[in-house]
């Protein structure tokens, strides 16, 4: 069994309120999407409040940028959920609904296996990859790094 | 066999001259067209020639990079009796690319899909290829069969029918699909909604991803899947 799990980070700056018309489509899609997410192989974790999903956190002090937390049995069961499944359909919209941002808007790092990781880690792993780029302790998709050999310590 | 980015290579111009023969060439295609793996028998029979030939044929296609070969027992039974295991051939997963004068579009593309991702201007890259689409759909002649199906061949997409939907085999921005994904499949997808427009087809165009095709499928108007 693996000893590690990989957790992924994204961010987005909503470019209307969550609730008007301009974030409809959005919105229709959180409930699909996250079905998908929760039935895909290799799904393991994902942050959630009671609404079934994490659009109410706010961690910033831009409080229009939302945060997507996630844990996930292999990079290429995550790559599998994001590019190759109807999740690629509603990404495209992205610039409809979110503004671009200039720093890193991804992260990807391994955990222990069993681990879940904090919101305040997650912006930890943002600004480390801003500040260092891709490494072992956060990085990208075009830039990944082996899961860690030997036991989880 | 990398992606072309220079001068083409020996081994590339060697690969294209192979087609040159029409025996080979049909085998190829062939291959190609069946989306899988194929027997010697099977593609002998295709292309019209002895079995002995077309496996000489096919491991020549496979020494040029064109095909992969694998062995595997095709019945039920194990063991002493089972048989040999049949040599089956699919197509290589790398590229053969060669362009006299050298052009080295592949460079440009990948440095241009890095500034559009960095200015984020996905829905300008969305409206582009929506309109090449549109022109490129009003240009296609009308007779000769689906004009659907014959656009989207003549466009390398190697369109097969599948139930209700027309699925497309080959990705034709592979490489810039595979670094860029949410950008490219996009631009993709407009293009091809494009297409359909152009030609006045009834169709349309949705993303359906799955391993090993292009994402985006073709399905009839009605169909709200």
């Amino acid at each position: 069994m693996a000893t590690h799990q990989l957790a992924q980070v994204n961010i987005a700056t909503l470019r209307y309120p969550l609730d008007g018309p301009e974030l409809a489509g959005f919105v229709a899609q959180l409930e699909p999407i996250n079905a998908l997410a929760d039935a895909a192989p290799g799904f393991v974790w994902r942050l959630q409040t009671e609404d079934g999903d994490a659009t109410a956190i706010r961690p910033f002090d831009d409080e229009r940028i939302m945060v997507n937390l996630s844990v996930w049995a292999s990079l290429e069961a995550l790559r599998g959920f994001v590019y190759a499944s109807r999740h690629l359909g509603v990404m495209r919209h992205r610039r409809s609904w979110f503004t671009r941002m200039a720093d890193p808007y991804l992260a990807l790092w391994w955990v222990p296996a069993g681990t879940i990781p904090t919101v305040a880690e997650a912006k930890e792993r943002l600004q480390l990859l801003a500040r260092s780029g891709p490494t072992p302790a956060a990085f990208t998709f075009r830039d990944p790094f082996p899961e860690p050999a030997g036991a989880s310590r | 066999m990398a992606a072309m980015d220079g001068a083409p290579t020996d081994r590339d111009l060697a690969a294209i001259g192979l087609l040159q023969d029409p025996v080979r060439r049909a085998l190829y295609e062939h291959v190609v067209a069946a989306g899988g793996e194929v027997s010697r028998n099977q593609a002998a029979e295709a292309a019209a020639v002895g079995r002995g030939l077309a496996a000489f044929h096919l491991d020549k296609l496979v020494e040029a990079g064109l095909l992969e070969a694998t062995f595997r027992r095709l019945g039920e039974r194990r063991g002493p009796g089972a048989g040999r295991p049949a040599k089956l051939y699919r197509r290589a997963a790398g590229e053969v690319a060669a362009s006299l004068p050298p052009r080295t579009y592949e460079t440009a593309a990948h440095l241009l899909a890095e500034a559009v991702e960095q200015t984020g201007a996905d829905l300008e890259l969305q409206a582009a290829a929506r309109r090449a689409g549109v022109r490129a759909g009003r240009r296609q002649p009308r007779e000769g069969g689906p004009a659907v199906e014959r656009l989207l061949a003549a466009r390398g997409y190697e369109p097969y029918r599948d139930g209700a939907a027309l699925r497309l085999r080959n990705c034709p921005f592979a490489n810039l699909s595979g670094e860029f994904p949410v950008l490219v499949c996009a631009m993709n997808l407009s293009l091809i909604e494009g297409l359909l427009e152009g030609l006045g087809a009834p169709e349309r165009a949705v993303m359906e991803p799955a391993p090993g095709r292009c994402c985006v499928a073709i399905i009839s108007k009605d169909n709200q899947d």
